[in-house]
């Protein structure tokens, strides 16, 4: 860190400001080299490889691989068959569903959390979000047991003789799976919701209750406004994975429940049309995208005209 | 605060009671019929038996596919911990341009449908000639677990006091040695708490590794081809209580390292 051109009267500011910014520097690449063997694994094993799926969505499939091409057949043809698109709009609808039915069904339990549990709030929040840390697999093939033709439900209630034949209206439909998904994704709804519970300063209410607002509406004016980051979060962070879930539907949907994530799964298999399946994965993204950015444009123009 | 008109306890408090209830229930049906002495899964209950327990301890295709999910899970807990912790450092401690956008990339992962990530892999192993196994398994599951760990990472590091390390720093340490000395020692709950929750993802992790496994299976692939057979039903129910036993005594144990010696906030905050 020799300087040598500094003279030692006048430029002694100016040595200080450069040393200073040589500091800031050395800093901010520290920083770069921390960050740069998790951005070289993102952009090679997330960036990348969506990249790819792009490109091969383009190419075309006769024989059994994959041929470079540009051409935007699979498009065409995903939209000359309306069962892809409704079957994308069908997915679309059921992680809705489940993304409104979560966050409804969790903020009042995360506002219990949050305001009126005044010690051990933890074991409350491990309580709430261990369903979430155990399989998957296995949450979701338990709504299988449940409402199964020889399940739970079917099987308790004949054996108290309320009904004598198995009801089947239970499995195998678009319900079921946005029972299971709701199920399965409840946690991950509940958490964004208590933090942003949690961040709001609690002076504002007191002052909400000095100007002699009435329980109802400080939370309508105050609570529910500061919460709305959190409850958008929680809808998202469910909307976007389920919309792609490939389990729920096959275990419990059936043939009526079926999602588009398992058309993608069966060109990818069964179907052997790579850039097909990389086709409809790519319609799906950005079709999630533009849902997601219209969603929180409308937030926006919301909170602007409420402000 | 709001003793005098606040909602009724009972009613919010009831509400979230139930709520537990509904979030607890269908997965203990599994728990339940495991110990049922009948391969159907339905009421009225048959009897108490072990033998589904025994089988599946016999059950070397399982016990394979268990070996791969631990070796799997600790692989991939270690290196998203290193790669999540670097990461939380570089964000918590240096100024650094963009901050905002670098760490919403790093958490693209978790929300992205699993399936387009998975396929993507997919067909870049493919066309690079990479055979599926667990190695490929194991790429996808770093990159799934670095969100989770960076986040655990600077909730543990931010509030975490600079000064100390350039106390360390100012009486002669090398940076190596304030790193063993000072941050280390610090973040080590944090560490151990990463390394749980990455293991934790990693052992019930599905949907990706049923597109990227070959011959090699991991646990939940393994349920995956065994829920076809309902003759099988008992083993997998048996097998499914066992792993959620040890991913609860995993979580809460991740949960109480990663808790101490954090300062209780104000009013009891805990910024997860």
């Amino acid at each position: 860190m020799t300087y040598k051109t500094a003279p030692d009267t006048d430029n002694t500011s100016n040595d200080r400001l450069r040393k200073g910014w040589f500091r800031a520097s050395r800093d901010t690449r520290r920083g770069l080299i921390l960050l740069s063997p998790t951005m070289i694994l993102l952009l090679l094993a997330l960036a990348l490889p969506i990249m790819v799926l792009i490109m091969l969505s383009f190419w075309t499939q006769t024989g059994m691989q994959p041929e470079p091409d540009f051409t935007t057949a699979n498009y065409r043809a995903f939209f000359d068959r309306p069962i892809f698109a409704a079957l994308l709009i069908n997915s679309i609808e059921n992680s809705a569903l489940v993304a409104a039915l979560t966050v409804i069904l969790a903020y009042p339990a995360a506002y219990f959390v949050a305001f009126r549990v005044k010690r051990r709030k933890i074991i409350w929040l491990i309580l709430i979000t261990l369903p979430f840390w155990t399989s998957y697999l296995l949450r979701i093939f338990a709504w299988k047991v449940i409402l199964g033709f020889n399940g739970v439900i079917n099987s308790g209630l004949i054996s108290i003789a309320f009904i004598d034949e198995p009801l089947t209206f239970l499995l195998n439909n678009r319900q079921a799976v946005i029972i299971t998904l709701a199920h399965a994704w409840a946690a991950f709804a509940i958490l964004p919701i208590y933090v942003s519970l949690e961040k709001i300063d609690r002076s504002l209410l007191e002052a909400a209750a000095d100007l002699g607002e009435s329980p109802f509406w400080r939370f309508m004016r105050v609570t529910l406004p500061l919460s709305l980051p959190g409850v958008i979060a929680a809808a998202l962070l469910v909307f976007i994975p389920t919309v792609g879930d490939y389990v729920a539907p096959l275990l419990v949907g059936g043939n009526n429940g079926l999602m588009i994530g398992n058309l993608v799964q069966t060109q990818f298999g069964r179907g052997n049309n790579w850039p097909m399946g990389a086709a409809i994965s790519v319609i799906s993204m950005l079709t999630i995208t533009g849902i997601v950015c219209g969603f929180l444009l409308l937030v926006y123009q919301l909170k602007k005209r409420l402000a | 605060m709001f003793s005098k008109r606040k909602m009724p306890f009972s009613l919010l408090g009831a509400y979230t009671l139930l709520y537990l209830a509904i979030l607890y229930i269908p997965v203990l049906f599994l728990p339940m019929f495991s110990f049922n002495d009948s391969i159907y899964t339905a009421f009225p209950l048959q009897g108490f038996t072990l033998q589904w327990y025994q089988e599946m301890a016999n059950n070397s295709a399982m016990l394979k596919a268990l070996q791969n999910s631990i070796k799997l899970g600790v692989v991939v807990a270690i290196i998203s911990t290193i790669l999540g912790t670097m990461a939380a450092k570089a964000f918590t401690s240096y100024r650094i341009g963009y901050a905002t956008p670098l760490k919403g990339f790093i958490a693209v992962p978790l929300v992205i449908p699993l399936i387009i990530l998975g396929i993507s892999l997919l067909v870049v192993f493919s066309r690079m000639g990479v055979p599926l196994s667990l190695f490929t398994i194991g790429v996808s599951h770093i990159v799934i677990c670095v969100p989770f760990s960076m986040l655990v990472m600077i909730s543990r590091l931010e509030g975490f006091d600079n000064g100390l390390e350039e106390a360390a720093q100012d009486l002669g340490e090398s940076p190596w040695m304030t790193f063993w000395l000072v941050t280390f020692p610090l973040a080590l709950p944090g560490i151990v708490a990463s390394l749980l929750l990455c293991f934790t993802i990693s052992f019930d992790e599905f949907l990706l590794s049923f597109f990227l496994s070959g011959d090699q299976q991991t646990l939940p692939v393994y349920i995956w081809t065994q829920l076809r057979f309902p003759a099988k039903l008992p083993n997998v129910l048996a097998l499914g209580s066992c792993i959620l036993l040890a991913s609860v005594v995993v979580v809460v144990l991740a949960e109480w390292v990663r808790r101490i010696g954090v300062a209780p906030a104000e009013n009891g905050a805990d910024k997860t």
